[in-house]
C-alpha cells in the first residue's frame, strides 16, 4: 500500500506551496500557494499536472489550506474558479476569516496597480470562499466514509494548523508552516503521538538553530525605549498580518509595564480589520492572552492608536508601525523619507527584505539613496535589523518529529542544500526514511497498513480461555479460518467456516517414523519413551495406553521393532493437522534420542 | 507557711471543681447520641428495592458513628452485603466499610477476616476495587501488625491478574502502601506471595493499561517513601517508560528516575549507542532534561522541577543545559549572550546593532552537529522559553537551586536569569528576581547585565521594583560605572515613583557599604564639588540628594579617605541625616567632629549600643521609684514615657521595645493617677461625676493591655503574665469604680463573680509564673482568695481597693526581640480632591494597598475598616490571597474594598483604616489549640466569658472623598 506524494510546488523551494497526496486511493491537495517572485504563469502551481483531461473535482477528494499566507493560499481562487474545482476546501476558522482579506489585497495590487488582466476577480474570491468548510482544532472531520482529517495547532500565524489526513489506518501529517517556540501572541505547535506513515514538514530553517527569543525581544525593546527617551521617532515597517501583531503586543505590554507615555501609531487599512479578527480568535493565541482576556483583550490596544498622515510631522517621540514591510512603497516609505534626515530617529526592520528594495539597501549599509526624480536622500537615522520569524528551526523540526513519531519524513518548503543536511540528521537520529522531492517529482512511500479483521466472539472466547491471560503487548497465536467474502475479512472457527461455505471437512494426518537405538524389548522402550515424555512435557497429558501405545494429548506414538535390526526400534508418531505444532516438537524431541538414563 | 498551705488547699479545691465539670459535660453528650446500628438494621430490612437500600445507606453515611458501635454496624452491613444482589448497593456497603474503619479509636482487625472473605465471591470489578480500597484503609490503620499486612498483600497479589484495570490499580496501590519494607521480614515470611514486592510491581510496568502502569510506578514510589531501597535494575525499566504514550505514566516515570538517581548516583550505566559508560546520576539527568521538551506540559513541569534537586550531577553535564549550539546555514553562530560578553571583554561597549552583526563565523562539521542529543543540551534554554508559564517558573526555580550549589553554574546561568526579567508574566519576572537575589553571593554582575537588570526598575508593578531593590542590596557590581549606572537608574525610579523612597534609600545604603572603593572615585561628581569653585548647596529635603548622601556616607564608613572630599555643607547634612535617618546613615569618624566623637567614644563600650543602654537605665530608674513620693513617681513616669517615645522614633530597631515599655509605663501611670483620685476618700454618691477619670483610665488600661498583647511580635509568656496582671488590675479598678458609683447590690454580685472567675483563670494559666510575682496584686489577692469567695460584694470591693493600693509595681522584663505591628496605607493616598463618584445603591471598588510589618498570621487578623460620615462602620475581611509576603516579617495587602451608600447631596470623606483583630481565647500564653477542636468546642460550650474579641486600629486612617449620586430615572 504505497502513499504517493508529489509536489507541483514547494518541493525544494520556498513559496508556491502545493502538495498532492494520494493515500489509499484518496487524493488530497495540501495548500494552494503562489510564488511572490514571479509575475507570469510560474506564480501559480502547474495544475495541469494533476490531471490532463477531466475535471479536478473528480480527481481530488479535498483541498486543505494550512494558513492564510499567500504562499499557501494565493492560488486558491484561480484554482477553484478559473481552473475549476467544486469539491470541499478545508481550513481553520481564523484562516477562513482572514484569507479573503489578503486575497483581495493581492488582487488589488496585481490588477489595479499593475494593470494585469486575466486575473481572478473579487467575485471569484467570494465564490471560492463559499466552498470552504471551516474546522476546529482537534476536530475530526469526515470528508467521506473513509477519509478523515484533523487539525492541530501550528503556532505560525493566527489560525495556522497542521493537518492529519487519515484513511483507514494509514495516515499522513502535513505541518504547513509551524513554530515550536512560543512568541508574544501565539503558542507553540503541538501534536500528539499519532505515528503517521508520513510526516510532511516544512524545512525553512533546516540548518539553523536559533538563539533564545528573549534576547531579541529585549534588544528590540531597549532600542525602541532608548530612542523614545532621547526624543526620537521610531519607524517599524511591517506587513499587515502576523509579525505586526506580535510586535504590537510586545510594545503594548512594555509601555504598560514601564508606564511610558510616547504615542504608538499603527497605519490604518488592512490592519484594523485584521486586529479585529485577532480580537475574535482569542482561543488561538497563547496562554497569557487567553488567560488575561477576561479582564482585558490584549488586542484592544490601549497605547496604540490609528495613524494619520499628519501625525508624521508632530514633534516629540513616537513609534509608528507602517506597511509595507520592505520599504518599497506606500506609507512606510513616505514616513521614512520624512524622518531619515534626523540622527535621533530610528528605523527597525523586523524581517527579511528582497533585493532592490529600499529596505535591503539601507540594511546593507547604504547611506545615500537615490529616490525617484534624481533626488538624493541622505540617511542619518539609525538602521536596525531584528529578525522575528516564526518558523521552526532545526531543533524544532526534530522535536516535532520526536513528538509525532512518524514512520517516514518528507521535507518540503525549503532549500535543497539545507534539506540535505536535515535529511541526513533525521535518518541518523530516528532511523526513519526521509525524502526530499523536487518540484514535480513523485515520491512513493511504502506502508505496512494493518488490516482489521472481524473475529467471531465464540472463537475469541474459546481461544483466550486457553493458555495464560491475554496481554495486549504480545502477539498471540490463534487457530481459526480467515474468510474473505464480500470485501470483508472475518476470522471464524473452522466448523462455522465450513458450514458457511458449505464444504465438507477433511482430516489431515501426519505420520512420522523415528528410529531409536534401543536393544531392549518393545514395551520397555515404550515405557522409557513414556517416562521421558512424561518428564519433559509436564504441562500436557501423557498417557500410556494398555495396547502399548502412548498418547500425548491427541498424538499417537507406537513402537515396533525394526524388521531387520532388532536393536533399532521404530517409533511411529502420528498427529492431526491441528496439532502440528506439538507434533513436530515431539518428533524433534524423539529424534534427539532418549536420555542415557540408568534402566 | 499558713499562707502557703491555704494556697495548696485552694489549688486542690479548684482542681476538683474542674473535673466535676468535665464529667458532667461528657455524660450529657453521651445521653444525646442515639444508637445507630439498630436503626440501620431496621432501615435495611425495610428496604424493598436496591434503590431504597442505597438511599438509606447514603443517609446513614452522612452521620458520624461513635467508636463503640462501629463493630456492630459493620456486622450488619456485612450481613446485608451477602444478601444483596445489586452491585451498586454492595459498592456502597464496601465504601462504608472503609469509611467506618477510619473512625478514630476503632481497631479494625476484628473485621479484617470478614472483609477478605467478601472478596472471594465477588464478581463485579467495581465492587472488588472498592473492597480492596477498604482493605487498604484497614491495613493502614494497623501499622504495627506485619502478619496482617502480609496477608493483605497476598490477597492483593492474587487479584493482580484481574482483567479490570481498576482492580489491578487498587491491588498495586495496596502493595505499595502495605508491602513489606525491610528485607528481613520478607525472607522470614515463608509464604510465596510475599517474595519480592518490587518484582511483582515491576512486572506491571508493562501492563496494557496506562492507568495500571501509572499505579505501578506510584506504588514503587510509595515503597520508596516508606523506606524500601529500590533495586537499581528498575532503572532501565523506568527509562523505557519515559517514552510511554500517556502523560501520567511519563510524569510518574520521571519521578521514579529521579528517585533512583538519588539512590545510586555513582553507579555506572552504559550508553546504549556506544560502549562508553557514565554515572547513573548523569544519565538520569540527561534523560530528565530530555523530558523538558516533552509534548505534555504536565511532564515538562515535573521534569523541570526535579532537575533542581539533582545536585550531584557533574558540572560538565550541568553546563550543557545552558548550551544550545547555535548555527545558521550550517555555520557556527554565537549567541547574543556570547556576543555581549565579548563586547564587554574587548572594552568596547554597545556599538549598536549592524545588519549582519550576528553573521555566522566558522563552518560546522555537519557530522558533529547533534540536533537532538541524548544529553542535557539546552534543557534550560527550552524550559525558560516554554509556552506555559508554569514550566518557566519551575525552570527558574530549578536554576536557582542548582546555582546555589554550584558557583560556576551560577555565573553561567546569570544571562538567562537576566533575560527572564522581561518575561511577559509578572509572576515569572518576580520569581526570577527572587532567584537572582538568592544566588547573588556567587555572582558579580557585568555592566551589560546590570543594564538589563536596571531597565526593569521602571516597571509599574511595585512588587517587581521592590524585589529588584532587594536584589540590588545584595549584588556585587564590578565597576564604578556600574555603580554610577545603578545610582542614576535608581534616581530615575525615584522621580517616577516617589513612594519607593524608603526602599531606594535602603538599597543605596547596602550598595554603598558593599562597594566603598568603587564609590570613592565617584564622590566629587556625585556631590558636584569643584576644586576651585564653591557650588551651591543642594536642597536638603530633596529625596534624590538624600539618596546620594546615603550611598556616600555608607561607603565612607569603611573608606576613611572619603570624608576629605566632602565640602562643608556635606558635614552639616551628615549631622542632620544621622539624627533624622539614623537607620540609614552609619556613624562616621569625621575629622570636623573629632571633639564630639572622641569625647563620647571612650565612655561607651564599643559593643553596646548607647541607646539600648539608655533604655535600660531609664527603666532601672523607674523600677526603683518605691521611695519617691506620689507626685515624684508620676513625674518620673511621665518623663520616662516621653523619653522612650522619642527614643522609639529615633532608633527604629529599638522602636518596638521602647513603645512596648512606654505603653506599660503609661498603664501604670494611669493606674496610679486613678488610685489617687479624691473620690476614694469621699462617700460614693457625692462623686458621681468625678469618677469619669477613673473609669476612663480603667478602660484605657484595658485597651492598652490588649494592644501590648496582640500588637507586638516576639512577646514571650513572661511578658504576657505581666500584661494580664495589669489587665486584672484594671478590671479590679473597674469593679471598684462601679461599686462606688452604682446604688444597689444586685449588679455587683455578677461583677464580683466574674472578677473572681477571672482571677481563677489567671491563676490556672500562669501557675508557673506565680513565684516571680511576689508582692504583686495577684499574689496578695490569691492569699485572700478564700476570704473573698465567701464574703459579700461590698467587702470584696473593700479588700480589692486596699490590695490595689498596696501592691507593688511589677518589673517588666524585656524580650530579645520585640517588634510592633505597623501598617501603612499606601493607597488610597488621601490627597485626592476628586471625589469618587458612583451611583447610589451600586457598588464601587476602592483599591487598597498597604504594607504590614511584624504582623503574625495577617490572613487571619488584619481587617479593613471603612467609616462613613454617618457613623456607620463596615468591617471587611480581605481574602487570604490578597496578602503577599515580600520578605521575612513583612506583608503586603493589596485588596479591593467595596463601598456603597445611599445618595448624598455633596461629596464627603470616608475613613479607611486597618484593624488588627484579636481574640483573647487565642492568646499566646495558652497553648494553641488546633483549629478544628477549637471550633468544635465552640459548638459544644457557650463562648466563655473571657473570650473577648476585639480589634485594634494599627494604621493611620486615610480619608477618601466619595460621592454617591442618586440614580437617574
Amino acid at each position: 500500500f504505497p502513499v504517493f506524494c508529489c509536489c507541483p510546488g514547494a518541493g525544494q523551494d520556498v513559496g508556491r506551496s502545493c502538495i498532492l497526496v494520494s493515500i489509499a486511493g484518496k487524493n488530497v491537495m495540501l495548500d494552494c500557494g503562489m510564488h511572490m517572485g514571479y509575475n507570469d504563469d510560474r506564480r501559480f502551481p502547474d495544475f495541469s499536472y494533476i490531471t490532463q483531461n477531466g475535471r479536478l473535482t473528480d480527481f481530488l477528494d479535498c483541498v486543505i489550506i494550512s494558513h492564510f499566507h499567500l504562499d499557501h493560499c494565493g492560488a486558491l481562487p484561480y484554482f477553484s474558479e478559473m481552473v475549476g474545482y467544486d469539491g470541499p476546501i478545508y481550513m481553520t476558522h481564523p484562516t477562513k476569516a482572514i484569507c479573503p482579506i489578503l486575497l483581495e489585497d493581492y488582487r488589488k495590487i496585481t490588477v489595479d496597480k499593475k494593470g494585469e488582466t486575466n486575473f481572478f476577480t473579487s467575485q471569484m474570491i467570494k465564490d471560492c470562499m463559499k466552498k470552504v468548510v471551516a474546522v476546529h482544532l482537534h476536530q475530526t472531520v469526515q470528508v467521506d466514509e473513509e477519509l478523515e482529517i484533523k487539525a492541530y495547532y501550528a503556532g505560525h500565524v493566527l489560525g495556522a494548523a497542521m493537518f492529519q489526513i487519515k484513511v483507514g489506518c494509514e495516515s499522513v501529517v502535513y505541518t504547513g508552516d509551524y513554530n515550536m517556540t512560543p512568541d508574544r501572541h501565539l503558542g507553540a505547535a503541538w501534536i500528539d503521538k499519532c505515528r503517521p506513515d508520513l510526516l510532511i514538514t516544512e524545512s525553512t530553517y533546516a540548518t539553523t538553530i536559533r538563539d533564545s527569543k528573549r534576547c531579541r525581544e529585549r534588544d528590540f525593546l531597549k532600542k525602541v525605549h532608548e530612542t523614545v527617551e532621547r526624543g526620537g521617532k521610531v519607524l517599524i515597517p511591517v506587513f499587515a498580518l502576523g509579525r505586526a501583531q506580535e510586535l504590537c503586543i510586545l510594545l503594548e505590554t512594555f509601555w504598560e509595564r514601564m508606564n511610558l507615555k510616547a504615542p504608538i501609531y499603527f497605519s490604518t487599512g488592512l490592519t484594523e480589520k485584521a486586529n479585529h479578527y485577532y480580537k475574535l480568535f482569542i482561543t488561538w493565541t497563547n496562554q497569557k492572552i487567553r488567560k488575561t482576556f477576561v479582564q482585558r483583550n490584549m488586542f484592544e490596544f490601549k497605547h496604540i492608536k490609528a495613524f494619520d498622515r499628519a501625525f508624521a510631522d508632530n514633534p516629540g517621540p513616537m513609534v509608528v508601525f507602517a506597511t509595507p514591510g520592505m520599504l518599497h512603497a506606500g506609507q512606510s516609505l513616505q514616513i521614512f523619507r520624512k524622518w531619515a534626515g534626523n540622527e535621533k530617529n530610528m528605523v527597525i526592520m523586523p524581517g527579511y527584505c528582497v533585493q532592490g528594495t529600499v529596505g535591503h539597501k539601507i540594511l546593507s549599509g547604504q547611506r545615500k539613496l537615490e529616490m525617484e526624480g534624481r533626488q538624493i536622500l541622505e540617511v542619518k537615522m539609525q538602521v536596525e535589523y531584528m529578525s522575528f520569524s516564526a518558523h521552526a528551526d532545526a531543533k524544532g523540526i526534530m522535536q516535532l518529529i520526536r513528538q509525532a513519531e512518524p514512520r517516514g519524513v518528507l521535507l518540503v518548503h525549503g532549500e535543497a542544500k539545507k534539506m540535505e543536511f536535515l535529511k541526513q540528521k533525521i535518518e541518523q537520529e530516528f532511523h526513519v526514511s526521509c525524502y526530499m522531492p523536487a518540484n514535480g517529482e513523485t515520491t512513493t512511500v511504502l506502508t505496512n497498513p494493518c488490516i482489521p479483521v472481524d473475529i467471531s466472539l465464540g472463537l475469541l472466547k474459546r481461544e483466550t480461555a486457553i493458555g495464560p491471560l491475554p496481554d495486549a503487548k504480545k502477539p498471540k497465536l490463534m487457530h481459526g479460518t480467515l474468510l474473505m467474502k464480500d470485501n470483508s475479512f472475518r476470522l471464524l472457527c473452522p466448523e462455522q467456516a465450513l458450514k458457511e461455505l458449505g464444504l465438507a471437512e477433511h482430516q489431515l494426518r501426519f505420520t512420522c517414523r523415528v528410529h531409536i537405538q534401543d536393544p531392549r524389548k518393545e514395551h520397555e522402550t515404550v515405557l522409557r519413551v513414556y517416562n521421558h515424555l512424561k518428564g519433559v512435557l509436564k504441562d500436557y497429558s501423557v498417557q500410556h495406553l494398555p495396547d502399548g501405545s502412548i498418547t500425548v494429548e491427541s498424538i499417537l506414538i507406537q513402537a515396533t521393532a525394526h524388521s531387520e535390526d532388532q536393536g533399532t526400534k521404530v517409533l511411529l508418531v502420528s498427529w492431526t493437522y491441528q496439532d502440528e505444532e506439538l507434533g513436530s516438537y515431539l518428533t524433534s524431541l524423539l529424534k534427539k534420542g532418549l536420555p542415557q538414563s540408568t534402566p | 507557711m499558713a499562707a502557703h498551705l491555704k494556697k495548696r488547699v485552694y489549688e486542690e479545691f479548684t482542681k476538683v471543681v474542674q473535673q466535676q465539670h468535665e464529667d458532667l459535660s461528657t455524660k450529657k453528650l453521651r445521653l444525646t447520641k442515639p444508637s445507630k446500628s439498630a436503626a440501620l438494621h431496621v432501615d435495611l430490612c425495610k428496604a424493598t428495592s436496591p434503590a431504597d437500600a442505597l438511599q438509606y445507606l447514603l443517609q446513614f453515611a452522612r452521620k458520624p458513628v461513635e467508636v463503640e458501635s462501629v463493630e456492630g454496624v459493620v456486622r450488619i452491613l456485612l450481613e446485608h452485603y451477602y444478601k444483596e444482589n445489586d452491585a451498586s448497593v454492595r459498592l456502597k456497603i464496601a465504601s462504608l466499610l472503609g469509611l467506618l474503619s477510619k473512625t478514630a479509636g476503632f481497631s479494625p482487625d476484628c473485621i479484617m477476616d470478614d472483609a477478605i472473605n467478601t472478596l472471594q465471591n465477588e464478581k463485579s470489578h467495581q465492587v472488588l476495587a472498592q473492597l480492596l480500597d477498604t482493605l487498604l484503609v484497614i491495613g493502614t490503620k494497623l501499622p504495627e501488625n506485619p502478619s496482617v499486612r502480609m496477608r493483605l498483600v497476598e490477597v492483593a497479589c492474587k487479584h493482580l491478574t484481574d482483567s479490570s484495570h481498576g482492580v489491578r490499580n487498587k491491588c498495586l496501590q495496596l502493595i505499595g502502601c502495605l508491602g513489606p519494607v525491610e528485607k528481613g521480614v520478607a525472607k522470614e515470611a515463608e509464604s510465596q506471595a510475599a517474595k519480592d514486592v518490587q518484582k511483582i510491581i515491576g512486572d506491571h510496568f508493562n501492563d496494557q493499561d496506562p492507568r495500571v502502569r501509572t499505579a505501578a510506578i506510584k506504588a514503587m514510589l510509595q515503597l520508596h517513601e516508606r523506606g524500601l531501597k529500590l533495586q537499581q535494575a528498575i532503572y532501565s525499566q523506568a527509562c523505557k517508560l519515559l517514552a510511554d504514550d500517556y502523560e501520567q505514566v511519563r510524569s510518574a516515570a520521571v519521578q521514579l528516575i529521579w528517585v533512583l538517581s538519588q539512590l545510586y548516583p555513582e553507579s555506572i550505566v552504559p550508553i546504549p549507542s556506544s560502549n562508553e559508560e557514565i554515572r547513573l546520576v548523569d544519565d538520569a539527568f540527561g534523560k530528565i532534561c530530555h523530558m523538558v521538551s516533552d509534548g505534555s506540559w504536565v511532564v515538562r513541569v515535573q521534569a523541570a522541577k526535579l532537575l533542581g534537586s539533582m545536585q550531584q550531577v557533574s558540572s560538565h553535564f550541568l553546563e550543557q543545559t545552558l548550551d544550545k549550539k547555535l548555527m545558521s546555514d550550517l555555520r557556527r553562530k554565537r549567541t547574543a549572550h556570547e556576543r555581549a560578553k565579548e563586547l564587554y571583554s574587548s572594552g568596547e561597549f554597545s556599538s549598536g546593532r549592524k545588519w549582519g552583526d550576528d553573521a555566522p563565523k566558522e563552518e560546522i562539521d555537519t557530522g558533529a552537529v547533534n540536533l537532538i542529543e541524548s544529553g542535557a543540551c539546552g534543557a534550560f534554554v527550552h524550559g525558560l522559553e516554554d509556552e506555559m508559564y508554569e514550566v518557566r517558573i519551575a525552570a527558574v526555580e530549578a536554576l536557582c537551586m542548582l546555582a546555589q550549589s554550584s558557583p560556576s553554574f551560577a555565573e553561567k546561568c546569570l544571562d538567562f536569569l537576566v533575560d527572564m526579567f522581561n518575561d511577559e508574566i509578572e509572576e515569572v519576572r518576580l520569581q526570577s528576581i527572587h532567584t537572582m537575589r538568592k544566588i547573588s553571593n556567587n555572582i558579580t554582575l557585568r555592566e551589560d547585565q546590570l543594564d538589563t537588570v536596571l531597565a526593569v526598575l521602571e516597571d509599574s508593578s511595585r512588587d517587581i521594583r521592590e524585589a529588584l531593590h532587594e536584589l540590588l542590596c545584595c549584588t556585587n557590581v564590578s565597576t564604578k560605572e556600574g555603580i554610577h549606572l545603578a545610582l542614576v537608574e535608581l534616581l530615575k525610579n525615584l522621580t517616577k515613583y516617589p513612594t519607593d523612597r524608603e526602599s531606594i534609600w535602603k538599597c543605596l545604603k547596602f550598595l554603598g557599604s558593599r562597594h566603598p572603593t568603587l564609590v570613592l572615585p565617584l564622590v566629587p561628581e556625585l556631590l558636584s564639588t569643584h576644586p576651585f569653585f564653591d557650588t551651591p548647596e543642594p536642597d536638603m529635603d530633596d529625596p534624590a540628594y538624600i539618596a546620594v548622601l546615603v550611598l556616600i556616607f555608607n561607603a565612607a564608613k569603611s573608606c576613611p579617605t572619603m570624608p576629605a572630599l566632602f565640602s562643608d555643607h556635606t558635614f552639616r547634612h551628615y549631622a542632620y541625616l544621622r539624627d533624622s535617618l539614623s537607620h540609614l546613615v552609619p556613624p562616621l569618624r569625621l575629622p570636623g567632629r573629632k571633639l564630639v566623637s572622641s569625647a563620647v567614644s571612650p565612655s561607651i563600650t564599643p559593643h553596646e549600643d548607647p541607646s539600648q543602654q539608655f533604655l535600660h537605665q531609664s527603666l532601672e530608674r523607674v523600677y526603683n521609684f518605691q521611695h519617691l513620693d506620689p507626685q515624684g513617681i508620676q513625674e518620673l513616669l511621665e518623663f520616662t514615657i516621653r523619653d522612650l517615645q522619642r527614643l522609639g522614633e529615633l532608633q527604629s530597631e529599638l522602636a518596638g521595645m521602647a513603645d512596648f515599655t512606654a505603653t506599660y509605663l503609661q498603664c501604670q501611670l494611669l493606674l496610679i493617677k486613678a488610685l489617687q483620685e479624691k473620690l476614694w476618700n469621699v462617700a460614693a454618691p457625692l462623686y458621681l461625676k468625678q469618677n469619669a477619670l477613673a473609669s476612663a483610665a480603667a478602660k484605657q488600661i484595658l485597651e492598652e493591655t490588649y494592644k501590648m498583647e496582640f500588637m507586638y511580635s516576639g512577646v514571650e509568656s513572661r511578658q504576657v503574665v505581666i500584661i494580664h496582671h495589669m489587665r486584672l488590675q484594671a478590671k479590679a479598678l473597674q469593679l471598684i469604680v462601679t461599686a462606688r458609683t452604682t446604688r444597689g447590690v444586685e449588679p455587683l454580685f455578677g461583677m464580683c463573680e466574674k472578677f473572681l472567675q477571672e482571677v481563677d483563670s489567671f491563676q490556672r494559666c500562669f501557675i508557673s509564673e506565680l513565684p516571680h510575682m511576689q508582692g504583686s496584686f495577684v499574689d496578695k489577692l490569691l492569699d485572700l482568695m478564700p476570704r473573698l469567695v465567701t464574703s459579700k460584694p461590698s467587702e470584696v470591693v473593700k479588700i480589692l481597693q486596699t490590695t490595689l493600693r498596696q501592691s507593688t509595681f511589677l518589673h517588666l522584663p524585656l524580650p530579645e526581640q520585640l517588634h510592633r505591628a505597623t501598617a501603612n496605607i499606601i493607597e488610597p493616598t488621601g490627597e485626592s480632591d476628586n471625589p469618587l463618584r458612583f451611583t447610589s445603591g451600586l457598588v464601587v471598588a476602592l483599591d487598597v494597598d498597604a504594607t504590614l510589618e511584624h504582623v503574625q498570621d495577617p490572613q487571619g487578623t488584619v481587617k479593613v475598616q471603612v467609616l462613613y460620615p454617618d457613623g456607620q462602620a463596615q468591617l471587611i475581611h480581605p481574602k487570604p490571597a490578597d496578602f503577599r509576603n515580600p520578605g521575612p516579617g513583612r506583608h503586603r495587602l493589596i485588596t479591593q474594598v467595596y463601598l456603597s451608600h445611599t445618595a448624598w447631596t455633596e461629596p464627603c470623606q470616608i475613613e479607611v483604616r486597618l484593624l488588627l483583630a484579636y481574640n483573647s481565647n487565642r492568646s499566646k500564653a495558652s497553648t494553641r489549640i488546633p483549629k478544628s477542636t477549637w471550633s468544635e468546642s465552640l459548638e459544644a460550650l457557650p463562648p466563655s466569658e473571657n473570650g473577648i474579641e476585639g480589634t485594634i486600629p494599627f494604621s493611620k486612617p486615610v480619608k477618601v472623598y466619595i460621592m454617591p449620586k442618586p440614580a437617574r430615572r
